[in-house]
């Protein structure tokens, strides 16, 4: 095992102790889950009954709802809850006594919650969702499988990326909230996430002229782009093309978030009492 | 000093700890208002994609959405310090100190926090009442608007009742309180459309388990004048948002428990 | 008078147990085992009023579920307990209205307030006239000398000034019945030491009663003339505090310093306690051996350059009657 990987390994392992004891909590969210996608599935079989003829058909965007859920874990909603924490009782600063990179720390930090969070949630969400809806007859209402060997493939490509653009994100907010002093600075995150990912409705339902800008700014990476892989709607070349946006942004947020948190760690200071 | 003074004397309280940071504060009011007018706004892009859901359009549905937003929203900003309750209470075993106080303890929840930046959701609400009401050829009386008010009522009732519920939750569990995320941000994805579009079994279990049809569905039905859908009579529709009131009797016997067993068990 | 009654209280709770590690883990996640803690056992006392009574006792003995039960807010599994008249937990409204609590390291003012709009909501809460809190608070503001950190939000005092004020406001509302939840913890010398002739001189002029736990034994010499003393949820003493330090540790301390090497030194009549160096602290029995015989025997086969007498440490004296009556820390 590499020496150098050892501090992020163990956050991962240490997340998933943490998951897992809170029973009751993971079972909840699970709930919550399958009934915000039952919803949302109703509400979308009631709509394509009137107008069938859309960019992604019904099958498609009941399958886009349930990767939804299945996936919320992996979106950026706020600052890492441990760094809002440290920012607002002035211990913020030691995060730079450990003896790793910081931004380095905090993206493993990032990635380990977005995983540990996803893992547990997406698998009974697929269980329900994939084997048992259409075991009770609700095969129309399920969660399908993708396309094809291709889409799967590629999909599996895109949703990786999608863990580290999300990371990055994070990353951000925490810099956010660290340069502002208070878990606050991190509310524009749902602003921009929740409509820009898709995930109130899925982009590529929105009217044609916003195509383009939502194919192209930064959060399109977290939810539309990867799910339309998966059922083939972004297929062969628009595919690719996809994943390069994805890599783009990925690569932005790493690089501003280099650089304007060496800005700030400069001016961190320790709170005593 | 009796319990309405003592609540408004804790709400300017709240409002100047929060207007420290005037910026931090506007901002926070403009995002709740940008993310809500959002949602509002996807509503729409789904109209201009799918023109109708199963016979209802894009105004009649801005009421039934306008209807649940404001009622929640008026509910999130009153008893805001029932949703804090589990993390700021009783996983810090603040609680105690609420009982070392001569005053119900539910008032001083309710004291505790005044969620002012609802206030963005509660006119973004009031927008979508507003263009649903523009929009539609509906004649518009005293009557009618009242019926809307009423509807209201009953479902900030009902709403104050889910988040007493949740809070009672937190005696049992600090952990799962996300559960409670599906009576409310669920109840108005739910209940914006109207509930004919849904299967039986769960317009049935929002009509008697969790009433939202009736401080929604029902009177905004019966203002439309389409009733009938709704499978009521008219005059029904007049009545049903009591229901949220005895929804929200209900919580305050369920909170009750809570506090007795709070007090069994300890922090 | 008796205005604090207690009977037979017992508390006990059930805990879940998890097994460690991963795998301990995972198996929580489909069975939870319980096992039953008692708090308290069968504790009986009653005080009268403006009595100041010390409650001491190891960590998790039951201190604070006592406290929480006189106060109201917990209620026990059986026993009875009255406070003026009224049972706490039956009557939480009335009762709390007539007391003060304070918990250490703990606020009941509002962190981004000003002290001075913290006790103005209090004076709301507690229902207290105008006129009747300007004189109260004016009274306790000076005594605890607190006027200049009114402006102030809380968040910017220390916690020695949090302290006084965090007193003050637990004192608005003229309340008969002051419990005090360790409060001297984490504070420093002076603080300390103002808090407690402020509770000193409380309890002397205006009769206030006045329940205070604490591991500071400090704080019991200063101000208890009686014990209680809880051990693994049991009352295994009440007394004053000079009746008990007899009984469990009667014997004094002789401490010397000699002129030379003094590390074979041994003195008829008195045990050698701890070395340092040429100092070597003796402890012996006042009654067999009266201090002056041993200082004279001492003095007669060594050159010497200080002695002195003292009672042993308050701690010592604690943890020996912890350890005689087995109680543990839980």
């Amino acid at each position: 095992m590499n020496a150098a990987a050892l501090p992020y390994l163990s956050i991962l392992r240490a997340r998933f102790a943490l998951m897992l004891q809170y029973r009751a909590a993971a079972f909840a969210g699970f709930a919550t889950q399958c009934w915000w996608g039952a919803i949302k599935v109703m509400v979308l079989a009631a709509f394509y009954a009137g107008s069938a003829h859309q960019p992604i058909n019904l099958a498609q965007a009941i399958t886009y709802t349930w990767l939804g859920q299945g996936l919320l874990g992996l979106l950026p909603w706020q600052a890492d809850a441990e760094i809002s924490a440290a920012v607002e009782t002035g211990n913020v600063a030691y995060e730079r006594l450990r003896p790793v990179d910081t931004h380095t720390f905090w993206l493993a930090r990032a990635i380990a919650a977005r995983a540990a969070n996803t893992g547990l949630r997406v698998l009974p969400m697929f269980a329900v969702a994939s084997i048992f809806l259409p075991m009770i007859g609700l095969e129309a209402w399920s969660w399908h499988l993708p396309s094809g060997p291709q889409a799967a493939f590629l999909f599996a490509i895109s949703i990786s990326l999608t863990v580290i653009l999300s990371s990055a994100f994070t990353v951000l907010l925490n810099i956010a909230v660290t340069a502002l002093k208070t878990r606050r600075a991190a509310n524009i995150a749902p602003v921009l996430v929740s409509p820009l990912s898709g995930m109130i409705v899925p982009l590529v339902l929105m009217p044609l002229w916003m195509q383009p800008f939502l194919f192209w700014q930064p959060f399109a990476g977290l939810v539309d782009i990867p799910y339309r892989i998966y059922f083939g709607n972004l297929a062969g070349s628009a595919a690719l093309e996809g994943i390069a946006a994805q890599c783009l942004w990925v690569v932005l947020f790493i690089v501003i978030g280099r650089a304007w948190m060496a800005r700030v760690m400069a001016r961190v200071d320790m709170q005593g009492s | 000093m009796n319990g309405l003074r003592l609540y408004l004397s804790f709400i300017r309280n709240c409002l100047r700890a929060q207007m420290l940071y005037p910026t931090a504060f506007l901002l926070r009011l403009v995002s709740q208002f940008v993310i809500t007018i959002t949602e509002f706004g996807g509503l729409y892009a789904l109209f201009l994609r799918f023109s109708h859901i199963r016979g209802w359009t894009f105004p009649e549905i801005a009421l039934f959405y306008g209807v649940v937003s404001v009622s929640f929203a008026l509910a999130d900003t009153t008893c805001r310090g029932f949703d804090m309750f589990g993390p700021q209470f009783v996983k810090t075993g603040d609680f105690d100190r609420v009982l070392l106080r001569p005053r119900p303890a539910t008032l001083q929840l309710m004291g505790f926090e005044f969620g002012f930046t609802s206030l963005g959701r509660v006119l973004q609400g009031l927008i979508a009442l507003a263009i649903g009401a523009w929009l539609l050829h509906v004649d518009w009386t005293v009557a009618k608007a009242l019926l809307l008010v009423w509807a209201m009522a009953g479902g900030l009732a009902l709403f104050i009742a889910i988040l007493l519920l949740q809070a009672t939750l937190s005696f049992w569990t600090v952990e799962s309180l996300e559960i409670v995320n599906t009576l409310t941000y669920g109840g108005i994805e739910a209940a914006q459309y109207p509930l004919d579009i849904y299967a039986n079994w769960f317009r049935k279990f929002l009509t008697f388990v969790v009433p939202l049809a009736c401080v929604v569905y029902f009177p905004v039905a019966t203002v439309l004048g389409r009733s009938d859908a709704a499978g009521i009579a008219s005059w029904m529709g007049a009545l049903t948002p009591l229901a949220g009131f005895a929804f929200l009797f209900v919580a305050l016997g369920a909170w009750r428990i809570g506090v007795r067993h709070y007090t069994s068990t300890g922090s | 008078m008796t205005q604090i009654s207690v009977e037979n209280l017992s508390k006990s709770y059930s805990v879940a147990v998890r097994d460690p590690g991963l795998a301990g883990a995972i198996r929580g996640l489909f069975q939870r085992r319980q096992r039953q803690i008692a708090a308290l056992d069968d504790v009986s006392f009653s005080l009268e009023r403006g009595e100041l009574l010390g409650f001491i006792g190891p960590n998790g003995a039951g201190k604070s579920t006592t406290i929480k039960i006189l106060s109201g807010i917990l209620r026990p599994s059986s026993g009875s307990c009255h406070v003026d008249g009224l049972v706490p937990w039956e009557q939480r409204i009335t009762h709390v209205g007539r007391i003060g609590v304070v918990f250490g390291q703990r606020t009941q003012l509002w962190w981004d307030l000003p002290v001075v709009e913290s006790f103005a909501l209090l004076r709301d809460i507690y229902r207290v006239d105008q006129p009747r809190f300007a004189r109260t608070s004016e009274r306790l503001i000076d005594m605890l000398k607190i006027a200049p950190l009114l402006d102030t939000p809380l968040r910017q005092l220390s916690l020695g000034q949090r302290m006084r004020c965090e007193i003050a406001a637990a004192l608005l509302h003229s309340p008969s019945i002051l419990f005090l939840d360790e409060p001297t913890i984490g504070l420093d010398a002076i603080s300390k030491l103002a808090l407690r002739e402020f509770v000193k001189d409380l309890n002397r002029t205006d009769g206030v009663t006045v329940i205070l736990t604490t591991h500071d034994m400090h704080d019991i010499e200063a101000l208890a003339r009686r014990v209680i003393i809880i051990g693994n949820g049991k009352l295994l003493r009440d007394s004053s505090f000079e009746s008990m330090r007899a009984e469990v540790l009667g014997e004094r301390r002789l401490i010397v310093d000699f002129a030379n090497d003094s590390s074979d030194v041994e003195i008829e009549g008195a045990d050698v306690r701890a070395r340092d160096g040429r100092t070597v602290e003796f402890a012996f029995d006042p009654e067999r051996t009266p201090a002056h015989t041993l200082i004279a025997r001492i003095a007669a086969s060594h050159e010497v350059v200080d002695i002195r007498v003292e009672d042993p440490k308050i701690e010592e004296v604690i943890a020996r009657f912890y350890t005689l009556h087995g109680a543990v820390e839980s």
